[in-house]
């Protein structure tokens, strides 16, 4: 079952960044787009194992550092041609504090 | 809102080439509906000599399978042929009755072949060669009969001629002009193919002309009549005389044709809802039969369908290549000059090799290989990138030197390579994997093959053996990048200049008007363009643009250089390559308090703490300030090092004072960001122990003064630093290589280093710049002063600023 846990305030998070929380189920990667929006997958990206919450995002889509593999944030799996995926979590904001399903 | 609707008139590689273009630009736009005479889905039809041969099956020559137009919601109507366009009501009728209506339309109708006005030509046997149905016309032909003729020696006549007796026929070629693809090839190469088409086995009649073609009992034909009289036997005739683009459609709708509908350079007709696009379009008088021309044509048409309206088409320079395998020629540009051209020749005849290069003033315009045809990809690109060739010129004839540099066993032939060799050497791709990628996913482009395949995608040191190998699996169809003119990325199709120059003009100051105002496709950007356009606009203008911490790569907003395992590098600055105990100590300490696994020497004479926790990196900065040490910016675009000799201050035989020197230049060049790292060296004499030959800016003391070398690399490709001039003074050599840094700060493209940014503006320009004209030198630099004013330790300002960026959450049950 999924519990809810809270985070942070959301605006620790820059718009277009990303904090990295370490969990009991490893490292996830929760990210803010310009929207708004907020995501959250596995700290890894599926290539090799690059750590996510650093890289550039843009769009719903974030670019892992260390090479370059975009990540589609709606869906967890990488951008054609590339091929695999990260675990999501759902998220939600409650009175400008960030929480994440775990 | 209904969307607005396009229909396709024409299902070949045209327009769904234009709709592949259109649906990258945007998606959803419009309604969209196919219509395709033939009954197939869109398939190469390059590849119809290669089925004909029997060297690739149909199936694998289909571009868009079913699935694809389905996946884009676009309607498809197959074996269905347009026969009328209503411009009032805008609607086309199909054969069948079966219409549709558009906002927008777009003929891609392409051409058919020209048939000659000869008796019999309608001869049952007698084919003109277009389509798949052709092809298996003439496979079932060769299955039952001997003896072909094919008229005309052109490109599509030999590869018909070829396939035919690779079939088992005994072939003819009647060819009316006086040497083999006389529109590609000079004289003497077209009888080198020649005689090696006869070695395969052809027969060839030149200049000779066809007067009738007549049948046999059965009706089918049975033999050609020429000129002269005589007569050679014939159960097949493939006409191979040209083509003619299809019009009709467009001629009874009203539309303006010459030879073929006239479009503009936005490929519109003369009705501006008509798009049209492919060999059935004229363009500036010319129209074109190959298919690299009509590629470029698609990217402009999609880019006015999608109504971003920047693109225009000029005309293509067109290349050409043989599809007959064993036969290797080539031939671009202008390739028979005028009497205002340069020749360079070459011939082996014993190796069968010949070589012509057509030479107009500083440029290449033209040229034909024959047997040798590995450097016509980078001939190609330098007739239509307009490169000079002038400093190039006596060792053009042997290639570019520099198609092979690290990492992949110094080879530079691709075509000579197996398959198992490795041609990436970053990522482990081998040719054979790299051939494979380009015919089973349909690869057209460098970027293709790099998203595919991942070779030249890291480094890029391979890119002109990929290239090669594009070129070699295409053909006529490989159409090399216009490096000049490649867009910075996908969201955009401006490029480098064009945005540095619009950012200088308009005064922009941050990412979102820069997006807004050059109308960026993409409402972010993305992880190519957007540390570029930062980099822009924080050095056009400083103190005033705002540097935005999320469009900068990791390691420049971490200020440490990001690892495999995802930690991080420290490098302390160490002026000069110099150090004191109190820094060796600080470094000691932080070294065991936080456990750091690896300490190295770098090659710029640093120190790297390597395996730092992220979280760790403030407080290690925090202790390392304490002792006066600051960031060493080993992690940005930005001034690296300045590595420096022991000198006159200690060497017997310094005659230059190289640490002290060092020292003032890189505490002068502090915080200095420019388009791709920059890395500095001062010898204190010519034995040069601090290798300034290889560095971005190398000084080289001497008893007299100081030389500047400049554009050295010592990576990927080592490039020797080329001599600018020659100071007396120290201060002369703080403001020479400032000057000349933020020229290259002000006009190099962002990741463009030092050797590149030469290369593409050339010494003679930055000499007149910096050692001619003093008064530009001196503005140059004071630039440079101006935008270093005030320049922070990042470290030491991200740890008293408590920068969120290191913020990292634990979680526990």
């Amino acid at each position: 079952m999924n519990l809810w846990k809270k985070v942070c305030p959301l605006e620790q998070i820059p718009r277009l960044g990303a904090m990295r929380i370490e969990t009991p189920k490893g490292a996830i990667a929760l990210f803010r787009t310009r929207d708004d929006q907020l995501f959250a997958v596995t700290d890894r990206c599926p290539h090799k194992g690059g750590p996510l919450s650093q890289g550039i995002v843009a769009g719903h889509e974030v670019t892992c550092p260390l090479h370059g593999w975009r990540i589609d944030l709606t869906t967890g799996e990488a951008v054609s041609p590339d091929k695999g995926c990260v675990t999501r979590y759902p998220t939600k904001v409650e009175e400008e504090w960030v929480w994440i399903a775990l | 809102m209904r969307k607005p609707r396009l229909v396709v008139v024409g299902n070949g590689m045209a327009g769904c080439r234009t709709l592949e273009e259109l649906l990258k630009l945007a998606p959803d736009r419009y309604e969209i509906t196919v219509f395709g005479a033939e009954p197939h889905p869109n398939y190469n039809r390059i590849l119809l000599s290669s089925v004909l041969a029997g060297e690739v099956p149909f199936v694998e020559t289909i571009l868009n399978d079913p699935t694809w137009y389905e996946t884009h919601g676009i309607r498809l109507h197959l074996g269905k042929r347009v026969v009328e366009i209503d411009r009032i009501s805008q609607r086309v009728v199909a054969e069948d009755g079966t219409s549709a209506e558009y906002d927008r339309l777009l003929l891609a109708t392409g051409s058919s072949p020209a048939i000659l006005p000869v008796p019999g030509n309608d001869l049952h046997g007698v084919i003109s060669w277009r389509d798949i149905a052709d092809t298996e016309a003439m496979i079932e032909a060769s299955q039952k009969y001997r003896h072909a003729v094919v008229i005309g020696g052109g490109l599509l006549g030999l590869e018909a001629a070829n396939g035919l007796a690779l079939r088992g026929m005994t072939v003819t070629v009647v060819h009316i002009g006086a040497w083999l693809l006389e529109r590609q090839l000079d004289r003497y190469a077209g009888e080198l193919l020649q005689k090696s088409l006869e070695a395969k086995g052809l027969r060839f009649m030149l200049q000779t002309e066809t007067r009738a073609l007549h049948p046999g009992p059965d009706g089918r034909v049975q033999s050609v009549e020429f000129a002269d009289g005589s007569r050679v036997e014939a159960d097949l005739v493939v006409m191979a005389v040209g083509i003619r683009p299809n019009i009709e459609l467009a001629q009874r709708a009203g539309l303006y044709c010459r030879r073929g509908i006239v479009v503009n350079d936005t490929l519109q007709t003369y009705d501006p809802k008509i798009y049209a696009v492919g060999e059935c379009v004229e363009h500036r008088g010319v129209t074109y039969g190959l298919v690299a021309p009509l590629f470029e044509q698609a990217k402009v048409c999609a880019n006015h369908l999608a109504e971003f309206g920047i693109a225009r088409y000029t005309g293509s320079v067109t290349s050409t290549k043989l599809k007959v395998t064993g036969i290797d020629l080539f031939s671009a540009g202008n390739f028979m000059g005028s009497p205002q051209s340069d020749f360079i020749t070459f011939t082996d005849p014993s190796a069968g090799v010949y070589k012509k290069l057509v030479i107009e003033g500083d440029h290449l315009v033209g040229a034909v290989l024959y047997g040798d045809t590995v450097d016509g990809a980078w001939y190609f690109q330098l007739i239509k990138d307009r490169q000079k060739i002038t400093e190039i010129r006596h060792q053009l004839m042997f290639g570019p030197h520099h198609l092979g540099n690290t990492g992949h066993s110094g080879e530079n032939r691709a075509a000579a390579m197996p398959n198992d060799a490795e041609v990436c050497g970053c990522n482990g791709v081998t040719k054979g994997a790299i051939v494979a990628a380009i015919k089973a996913n349909g690869l057209f482009t460098l970027e293709d093959v790099r998203k595919h395949t991942k070779a030249s995608s890291s480094c890029g040191s391979c890119t002109g053996l990929v290239e090669q190998i594009l070129a070699n699996v295409l053909g006529s169809v490989y159409q090399p990048n216009n490096t000049r003119e490649k867009p910075i990325c996908d969201c955009t199709d401006l490029t480098h200049a064009e945005v540095r120059q619009a950012i200088r003009e308009q005064k922009l100051l941050s990412i979102p008007q820069v997006m807004e105002t050059l109308g960026w496709r993409t409402p972010d950007g993305c992880a190519t363009c957007r540390p570029a356009l930062n980099y822009y606009l924080i050095s056009t203008w400083p103190h005033e643009a705002q540097d935005d911490p999320q469009s900068r790569f990791i390691n420049e907003r971490a200020h440490a250089n990001i690892q495999k395992d995802g930690t991080f590098s420290v490098v302390p600055r160490m002026w000069g390559g110099l150090t004191n105990p109190t820094e060796l100590r600080a470094i000691a300490d932080v070294a065991e308090k936080f456990r750091v696994p690896t300490i190295k020497l770098t090659g710029g004479q640093r120190i790297d703490l390597l395996g730092v926790k992220k979280n760790d990196l403030p407080k290690i900065w925090a202790e390392l300030g304490k002792a006066g040490l600051v960031s060493g910016h080993a992690y940005g675009k930005s001034l690296r090092t300045v590595k420096t000799c022991v000198g006159a201050e200690h060497c017997r035989f310094g005659t230059q004072k190289s640490m002290g020197l060092g020292i003032r230049l890189e505490k002068a060049l502090f915080g200095m960001w420019s388009p791709h790292k920059v890395k500095l060296a001062v010898s204190g004499c010519p034995r040069n122990c601090a290798e300034s030959g290889i560095k971005d800016v190398g000084i080289i003391g001497v008893d007299s003064g100081f030389e500047i070398y400049i554009g050295g690399n010592g990576g990927i490709k080592t490039e020797v630093a080329q001599f600018l001039c020659k100071v007396k003074s120290e201060e002369e050599v703080i403001e020479y290589v400032g000057a000349f840094l933020q020229l290259y700060r002000e006009e190099g493209f962002y990741l463009e280093r030092t050797c590149h940014y030469l290369a593409r503006v050339g010494l003679d320009y930055v000499k007149a710049q910096i050692v001619d004209n003093p008064e530009k030198r001196q503005a140059l630099y004071e630039r440079l002063l101006y935008s270093l004013q005030g320049v922070e330790d990042p470290w030491q300002k991200a740890v008293a600023t408590q920068d969120r960026e290191y913020a990292i959450m634990e979680m526990t049950e």
